[in-house]
């Protein structure tokens, strides 16, 4: 774990992972932030030097106030990028962290090597509304993230029991931590007109979608391939795996990120 | 009527939409936000407007000192997605009472100059009788029907409400440079009558930041909930215990108001057979809110989330309701009901034990028929408020109260829809 603070004073908690040796790959957590175990970044860092920023607002401290819309979040992004000192690293980001990674790619395209979009945010088709998270209670969300909602409650709790008040109250607040912050780029319709600037992308890109998302179906892994006209970006559907492929399918997820490396 | 030393009634309506199945708990999954809007029929929706604005100007012809209208959206409680438009009609057919529009949710207004202007126009044309609610808005209305971002309502909250005042108070044009609004040439056309601007209450919760607002501001703190007295006890408290400690020795009881549920009869006996159902619609089918939509991550603080109920948020409690007796509601302090001597006490004990001036008077609950909604408002005028309005003999309600023009245009000769009979009203009642 390091703490770096951007140029803009906001400090941030990035998880690290795998040897230095290796080429460096950023990951952006999704809305529900970094569990306290992350399969897939194990996964990667078998291949990449990993580096997982805790985005603000999903730790402990209160909402970061200084970031508010989707430039803010896009270039906090590249402020990250730039006080871990890395250069042209590639850039994964899952569902909430997908939609920050394609808003960084489509505004600086050239400062990436690779672009890996996990069950991506931030595109909306009127035939498959996405489903309202925001008006979901705690106990609803395992079904509509999970192929095995079972087992995907687990991953979500950490293992607290909602049965006790404490540990639903510990949830809670953290849960408008970071929701709230994943509001401001999400509510009410998760489309902040990305879609006009994807365009942009040039650098190597893949797809990796879970076959059974239900959240985001695989509909909105193709739209994103017809809107990424400046590169081709190859499509990796996962079996046994939801919105939470990252949890549900850690190998298979690393394996098509993976395919970055050419 | 300007301010006195006199208790303040305000009659209040949500206007709810009287018509929800029986088993509409069973069937569909909230009263707002996404209620089928097929159940909605205009035709009824006519004549249910009608008569719920006749009893407003009912309530003023039998002596209350305020009509109250608020704003719900895509709500089958509250029919009132502009309460202005209610205000309107009201300024030009009454002629008295205060006009309470409690209030706009002013961070839904693009721009919330909107506000300012409406208000003022409805202070002009009410001849200086505006009453001006500026609520944060329920998760229900801001967040899911308006769509604004949760984490960012009450910022967006407090520009709108610091645009709205310079627009009332400055004589120049000016420029609002705000974060969420921008605009070049700020110039109130037209002003409101009363100087500097009329009377701002601030329905809300009971956050501290909340308390602050109204304490910074000599806004009146406005506890409207469905809770009753007993239940709306810590939100009063915790009020005064803040006026307290920051040293302000100004504790006016016209400070608070708040919001009750009232059904007066002759006897306590007749008062449950004739509004028992009445209010148990409103409870077990109007109150059914889908728990997900009350409260969307960074809509509230995560100190008051710390001090929140659980309760609805677990599946088996949802699944576990059951309905409530009117026993139950009573005995909960949730509803006043009685006959003028019962009304009168806990009247009496619930303004001096909340310490507050002004009362909002719900008296038209959930599928009550007119006549009823009539009976029990007369009665509480002639039988209770009289004994209620000297309760605070030391306090002038002047600073948090409207100041009507002394010649204003006055609207006699709207007796006849007063008195309008509807046509269930019995024989020899009313």
């Amino acid at each position: 774990m390091r703490s770096v603070t951007t140029r803009r004073g906001i400090e941030a908690k990035v998880r690290t992972l795998g040897t230095d040796a290796n080429p460096p790959l950023v990951y952006l957590h999704g809305a529900g932030g970094l569990m306290p175990t992350e399969p897939v970044l194990e996964c990667l860092a078998e291949h990449f030097a990993v580096f997982a920023p805790e985005w603000p607002g999903f730790g402990e401290e209160m909402t970061e106030s200084r970031l508010e819309d989707m430039l803010d979040f896009t270039l906090h992004g590249w402020d990250l990028i730039e006080c871990l000192g890395l250069d042209r690293p590639c850039l994964v980001g899952h569902s909430m962290g997908g939609m920050i990674a394609a808003e960084m790619a489509a505004i600086n395209p050239t400062g990436l090597s690779g672009l890996a979009l996990l069950a991506a945010a931030g595109l909306w088709l009127d035939d498959h509304p996405v489903p309202d998270i925001f008006a979901m209670l705690p106990f609803e969300l395992a079904e509509v993230l999970f192929s095995d909602p079972k087992a995907g409650e687990q991953v979500l709790t950490a293992g607290l029991d909602f049965g006790d008040d404490d540990a639903l109250k510990q949830f809670l607040v953290g849960n408008a931590r970071k929701l709230g912050t994943a509001g401001k780029i999400l509510f009410p319709i998760p489309n902040r007109r990305l879609s006009k600037r994807l365009y942009r992308v040039s650098t190597a890109t893949v797809l990796v979608w879970g076959q059974q998302d239900k959240l985001l179906p695989p509909v909105y892994a193709e739209r994103y391939q017809e809107l990424l006209t400046g590169t081709v970006a190859e499509l990796h559907l996962i079996d046994g795996a939801a919105h939470m492929l990252p949890y549900e399918q850690p190998e298979a997820t690393a394996a098509a990120v993976c395919a970055l490396l050419g | 009527m300007g301010g006195s030393k006199l208790m303040k009634f305000v009659w209040f309506n949500l206007q709810p939409w009287p018509y929800l199945p029986e088993d509409f708990r069973e069937t569909y999954r909230s009263v707002w936000v996404d209620i089928p809007n097929t159940l909605f029929d205009p035709e009824k929706g006519h004549d249910l407007y009608n008569m719920y604005l006749d009893q407003l100007e009912f309530a003023e012809s039998v002596g209350f000192d305020g009509l109250g209208c608020n704003e719900h959206h895509q709500n089958a409680y509250g029919l009132m997605p502009s309460p202005n438009i209610i205000a309107a009609s009201l300024a030009r057919r009454t002629s008295d009472a205060a006009i309470c529009v409690i209030g706009n949710s002013i961070a839904l207004y693009n721009p919330p100059l909107r506000v300012a202007e409406e208000f003022a126009m409805l202070d002009c044309i009410s001849g200086g009788r505006l009453v001006a609610g500026f609520p944060v808005g329920t998760a229900m209305d801001t967040n899911f029907t308006y769509g604004q971002i949760p984490a960012l309502t009450r910022d967006k909250y407090a520009e709108a409400h610091d645009m709205i005042i310079q627009a009332w108070t400055r004589d120049e044009v000016f420029a609002f440079d705000g974060k969420y609004n921008q605009l070049r040439y700020v110039n109130l056309w037209p002003k409101p009558v009363q100087k500097p601007h009329p009377p701002v209450y601030i329905p809300g919760g009971g956050s501290i930041e909340t308390w602050d607002f109204c304490l910074d501001h000599d806004y009146n703190y406005s506890y409207l909930s469905f809770n009753g007295y007993k239940g709306g006890k810590a939100m009063l408290d915790g009020f005064w215990d803040r006026q307290a400690e920051r040293g302000d020795r100004d504790d006016s009881p016209y400070r608070t108001s708040f919001a009750q549920i009232m059904c007066v009869a002759d006897t306590d006996e007749e008062a449950e057979k004739l509004y028992a159902e009445h209010v148990l619609y409103f409870f077990n089918r109007c109150l059914h809110v889908y728990p997900g939509f009350s409260d969307p991550a960074g809509y509230r603080t995560v100190d008051t989330i710390k001090a929140g109920k659980l309760n609805q948020l677990r599946k088996e409690n949802i699944e576990m309701f059951t309905k409530l007796t009117w026993k139950d509601l009573v005995d909960g302090g949730f509803v006043i009901a009685g006959s003028p001597d019962t009304v009168a006490e806990q009247m009496e004990y619930l303004a001096t034990s909340l310490r507050v001036g002004t009362v909002f008077c719900l008296m038209s609950i959930g599928n009550m028929p007119d006549w009823k909604t009539r009976y029990s408002t007369q009665l509480f005028a002639e039988k209770v408020m009289p004994r209620l309005r000297n309760i605070w003999p030391d306090y002038d309600s002047e600073q948090w109260w409207c100041k009507p023009l002394a010649n204003r245009v006055r609207h006699e000769g709207d007796d006849l829809n007063r008195a309008r009979r509807y046509p269930d009203t019995p024989e020899g009642v009313l």
